[in-house]
């Protein structure tokens, strides 16, 4: 019974990674950029929907949907002013760039919100399944994080295969000169890329935020890494592989935890992560670009 | 060298940016530097008011101006007014250092920090070394006052505080089978964690789980909640702060896990938390001095007016903090110094003067210091009731 | 012939740049020297020098990894954490037993070593890997470290050394003993020994290292693996020796800027800002902000980044907002092509050494 309730947590945890990662894989896709502002995104979505949940009565559903319209917003907004003046620079100047920009947002919602924590009640306010008399239970923030998970990758997947934006999508991340000769607006598409990375991250925001209620200017930081980390594990650039990533590196996170030591398990996380790196070196679901010579 | 016109710009960049600093300065009012001339006290505080801990560090921030300003508009201390200026650390040893050495660019006679243990570690063998008296509202760890006899805590160390606990745990037969959560990369949770688990072995209690988190992953407590269930731990030590502690009691219920919990003054704070449901609080009991609706005087007038300039709750390390320049006001009374006396001899004499204090605050009545640093106020056990603290004996 | 008059000019273009880069650096000695013999130079300043070198030192390490070996590395607080831990342990358990001077030498070469022992090991699995791929594997060994470091106990007293990896009860001390490494609350009360002096001597000597060694033949060779790594195995280049020892000589020096870190300050402990991926990534804007491949760059910048947010104190609350935004804006105005662009057009051209390095291969 013990090892089914860790699995659940595992699954449960890993879900809100998956979806941090698929945020950071699509942009990484298409972009080729490490959006390592991606987790701030979240923490200033979650603290849309904290306030208008809390603070202005709204319900869970239309205060989600307000986080997710500002949210992709705001992700336009940074791309336009910070990443887009380096398109044709050196990837890494982008990634320094983006880490300027969640320094900006750390500190922007640190001067906004203060520095206090606040509890985040949870959107979901369904108690969840009880099985085997209270032995075995599974919280609805559980279910419903795994479910939106699941539902948000079909979602995408179904986006990047059969629309038109979608498309072009594809052939901007396949190859970006090739694409505007096919007269795909790359620009307007790595901007569409932002907008639903972003959207999608106040959802996360929301989701993580009510399984782990605390919530600070800082709390979307570390959940940023470990995503980025995740959606490395998966494949970066895949959005299965986020998944599949998001939900591994949850479901190791707590069965080391839970079975080897509480006080190892980040290193044991990680080395896990270099052993399945060094056996297969692009990632679970990664494509392996061959090099021509 | 084309490099330099490249730094040359960017230092004029930076010092156009101090000019600017300076112009805030006025508008800023943390900086209360005394533009007359007159001599004033100059006190100096550090703490983190961004990063991570930056919650801790902005109570002390707060309670140290609202103490100052009281003090001021009282005449001062012995008839000087006090200038304070507070400078951000990031709970960063190095970052801490920088601050201490721009405090001292400024003049500063006495140091009111630094809030968090790693930190003023590093600091306190500065002000050994430069023999500026110290005093600090939060920093529990020994580490910090060993060896330096110009420190001195007002709060717990880390040592009374786990073996307090262990103590009033076994006294009380509060718990049988004890399961710990504690936060391995903190110096401070670790500490009092260790020093509760030699005193629980010499008085017989069993820790049955002694569950770690860290830094990087203090957002699921569910995997250390559901080991210290399935060894039917009956009572969880919690040293650690508020911000996780509201998490941890919010996934302990979610899982239908209700062990008497016990936290030590890190969890004070708990109830001040916004939007926090204070019923997941009830029946916690936490080690602290300070509670923020006691009924006397001296509290209720502390807390309406930090929330009417501040506007949310103080915790115990704004009470610590406000209690500090009030302790360094009556040492320094005693002591019958005047700003005019170098940082040696305001330093010599405060170590001296403040081992004969004996302080009534916000934070326990007859507070006494050792030479060690170490305070001595009685811990109160409180366990919370109705969303408030009660006194637990 | 003409190939060989072109070489013996970059060798002397090079040259040329690494006596201006130890001109530089000496005046900018002499003059704080001077400034502090005269009591000019604020604490602030004072408590600075060593800590900018430090920084300076590990960017210097970080950018030959990713300037000249083309790699990305996300882990070289890693290498500052063990050369920091190591030489902090060895200089506080010998303390009074070698005499300072000595025991400041072994434990900078200790540290040293072992952050190159590190590497190498390290880079043996990582150089199999690409891109981001390496940059997650240097990051997670990162991470591992500094985990290790802080459930690590370590004791000494009369029957010898005690490890743990749980708490300090288990060390099964005798009283009296004496605790070097306490898990998260590290190693306090190291002896400070790390001077402004020292400091420029160690960057002035990692500088004409480095420097020497992308010239050398095996620098060459890493570079030639960098451009092209397929060409470069066609001419029969020992690939990984290559790589081998470039990764090694980076981790060994990010190691002797933490020695200086270390024993610059009382308290060592290993969070995520002083020894984790904050810090890495820290170092990386440096390695990026003053020009990948350029050393002098990786200095320049690590000084102004490690000056701007002191310099920035006066602000308060706003502090760390406007230094991101600062941040942000150095970026764009470093690597923006419309802004490189408009400043070639309007003749500012100080940032050619910048742009030139934009034909160092691109990292991912």
């Amino acid at each position: 019974m013990g090892f089914l309730t860790y699995l659940i947590n595992g699954l449960s945890l890993g879900s809100v990674y998956a979806i941090i990662a698929l945020g950071y894989t699509m942009v990484y896709g298409i972009a080729k950029m490490l959006n390592f502002a991606h987790g701030d995104v979240i923490m200033i979505g979650a603290y849309l929907v904290f306030m208008c949940t809390s603070n202005a009565g709204m319900p869970a559903i239309v205060s989600i949907v307000i986080a997710m319209g500002c949210c992709t917003i705001l992700g336009m907004i940074i791309e336009k002013i910070a990443y887009a003046p380096l398109r044709k620079a050196t990837n890494l100047a982008v990634l320094i760039t983006a880490i300027g920009v969640s320094y900006f947002l750390q500190n922007m919602a640190l001067l906004i919100f203060g520095s206090n924590p606040v509890s985040f009640t949870s959107v979901i306010p369904w108690e969840g399944l009880s099985f085997a008399g209270g032995q075995l239970k599974i919280t609805g923030n559980a279910l419903i994080t795994i479910v939106v998970c699941l539902v948000i990758m079909v979602v995408l997947m179904w986006f990047v295969k059969n629309t038109k934006p979608g498309q072009a999508m594809r052939a901007v991340s396949e190859d970006r000169d090739a694409a505007v000769l096919m007269g795909i607006n790359v620009n307007a598409t790595i901007s569409l890329t932002f907008a639903i990375g972003s959207g999608l991250a106040a959802i996360a925001g929301a989701l993580l935020c009510s399984s782990y209620p605390s919530l600070t200017p800082y709390t979307g930081s570390m959940p940023g890494i470990k995503a980025f980390t995740a959606a490395v594990f998966g494949g970066i650039g895949s959005i299965p592989g986020a998944l599949i990533g998001g939900l591994l590196l949850g479901i190791i996170e707590i069965l080391a935890k839970a079975y080897i030591s509480s006080q190892l398990a980040d290193a044991i996380v990680f080395a896990v992560l270099i052993i399945v790196l060094l056996v297969k070196p692009t990632g679970i679901l990664g494509k392996q670009i061959k090099e021509k010579v | 060298m084309k490099k330099k016109a490249l730094s040359l710009a960017l230092c004029a960049a930076m010092a156009a940016s101090l000019f600017v600093g300076c112009g805030n300065k006025g508008a800023e009012g943390s900086e209360n530097v005394d533009t007359s001339g007159e001599l004033t006290w100059r006190i100096g505080g550090i703490g983190p008011v961004t990063g991570g801990a930056a919650q801790y560090g902005q109570g002390v921030k707060n309670a140290i101006q609202l103490a100052v300003d009281e003090v001021n508009e009282a005449g001062g201390i012995n008839g000087y007014n006090i200038s304070f200026n507070f400078q951000d650390d990031e709970a960063d040893p190095q970052k801490a250092v920088n601050a201490y050495n721009t405090l001292k660019d400024w003049g500063m006679q006495i140091l009111e920090g630094t809030v968090t243990s790693g930190a003023c570690a590093a600091v306190s063998n500065e002000t050994y070394a430069d023999r500026i008296f110290q005093i600090t509202p939060s920093a529990s760890s020994t580490t910090v006052t060993e060896g330096h006899d110009n420190t001195f805590q007002i709060c717990f160390s880390d040592p009374n505080q786990g073996t307090v606990s262990a103590d009033y745990i076994a006294d009380n037969k509060l718990g049988t089978k004890i399961g710990v959560i504690y936060d391995s990369s903190d110096p401070y949770s670790s500490g009092v964690y260790q020093n509760f688990a030699a005193e629980a072995q010499a008085k017989g209690l069993e820790i049955v789980a002694a569950e770690a988190f860290t830094a990087d992953s203090k957002t699921d407590f569910t995997t250390q909640l559901q080991k210290c269930k399935d060894k039917d731990a009956d009572l969880l030590f919690l040293p650690f702060y508020y911000t996780e502690g509201s998490i941890v009691l919010t996934q302990a219920d979610k899982m239908g896990y209700a062990p008497t919990m016990f936290g030590v003054d890190g969890f004070d704070g708990l109830l001040g938390v916004e939007n926090f449901d204070v019923s997941l609080a009830e029946g916690v009991y936490l080690l602290t001095p300070f509670a923020a609706d006691a009924e006397d005087e001296a509290t209720k007038s502390f807390v309406s007016k930090y929330k009417e300039q501040f506007g949310d709750t103080p915790n115990q390390f704004a009470a610590d903090a406000y209690d500090g320049i009030y302790i360094l006001k009556e040492a320094i009374e005693a002591a019958n110094l005047t700003p005019e006396a170098s940082n040696e001899e305001i330093c010599d004499a405060l170590v001296a003067g403040i081992q004969n204090v004996d302080y009534n605050g916000l934070t326990g009545d007859n507070m006494t210091w050792n030479d060690l640093g170490e305070v001595s106020k009685a811990p109160k056990a409180v366990i919370i009731k109705d969303g408030g603290y009660v006194s637990a004996e | 012939m003409k190939k060989i008059n072109k070489l013996a000019l970059f060798a002397n273009k090079s040259n040329q740049r690494l006596f201006t880069t130890i001109l530089v650096i000496l005046v900018l000695y002499v003059l704080m020297t001077i400034l502090d013999g005269t009591g000019n130079l604020s604490s602030l300043m004072k408590g600075l020098l060593v800590p900018v070198c430090a920084y300076s030192l590990v960017a210097v390490g970080l950018n030959l990894c990713v300037g000249y070996l083309g790699e990305l590395s996300l882990g070289h607080a890693g290498f500052m954490c063990v050369g920091a831990f190591s030489s902090a342990f060895f200089s506080k358990a010998f303390v009074g037993i070698i005499p300072d001077v000595p025991r400041f030498i072994l434990s900078l070469l200790i540290g040293t070593a072992l952050a190159a022992l590190f590497g190498f090991l390290i880079a043996i699995p990582v150089l199999r890997l690409s891109g981001d791929y390496l940059a997650i594997v240097t990051l997670a060994f990162g991470e591992i470290i500094k985990n290790v470091i802080n459930v690590l106990y370590v004791g000494v007293d009369s029957q010898g050394l005690h490890f743990s990896m749980k708490d300090m009860m288990s060390l099964g001390m005798e009283p009296g003993g004496k605790i070097i490494i306490n898990g998260a609350q590290g190693v306090t009360g190291t002896p400070r020994q790390s001077t402004f002096t020292i400091s420029v001597v160690l960057l002035l000597l990692a500088i004409v290292i480095t420097y020497n060694f992308v010239n050398s033949r095996t620098g060459r060779a890493v570079k030639a693996i960098r451009d092209n790594q397929i060409a470069a195995e066609t001419v029969g280049l020992p690939i990984t020796k290559y790589k081998l020892i470039a990764f090694t000589l980076s981790a060994a020096i990010a190691g002797v800027g933490g020695v200086l870190y270390a024993h610059n300050i009382s308290s060592l402990t290993a969070t995520t800002n002083t020894f984790g991926y904050n810090m890495s990534i820290m170092i990386l804007v440096y390695v990026v902000l003053g020009g990948i491949g350029s050393f002098s760059g990786s200095i320049i910048a690590a000084t102004i980044l490690t000056l701007l947010p002191e310099m920035l104190r006066g602000l308060s609350n706003y502090r760390m907002l406007i230094y991101s935004v600062v941040l942000i804006m150095l970026m764009l105005f470093n690597w923006a092509p419309g802004i490189l662009k408009w400043r070639e057009a309007h003749g500012i051209k100080n940032f050619k050494s910048i742009l030139k390095s934009k034909n160092t291969k691109e990292v991912q």
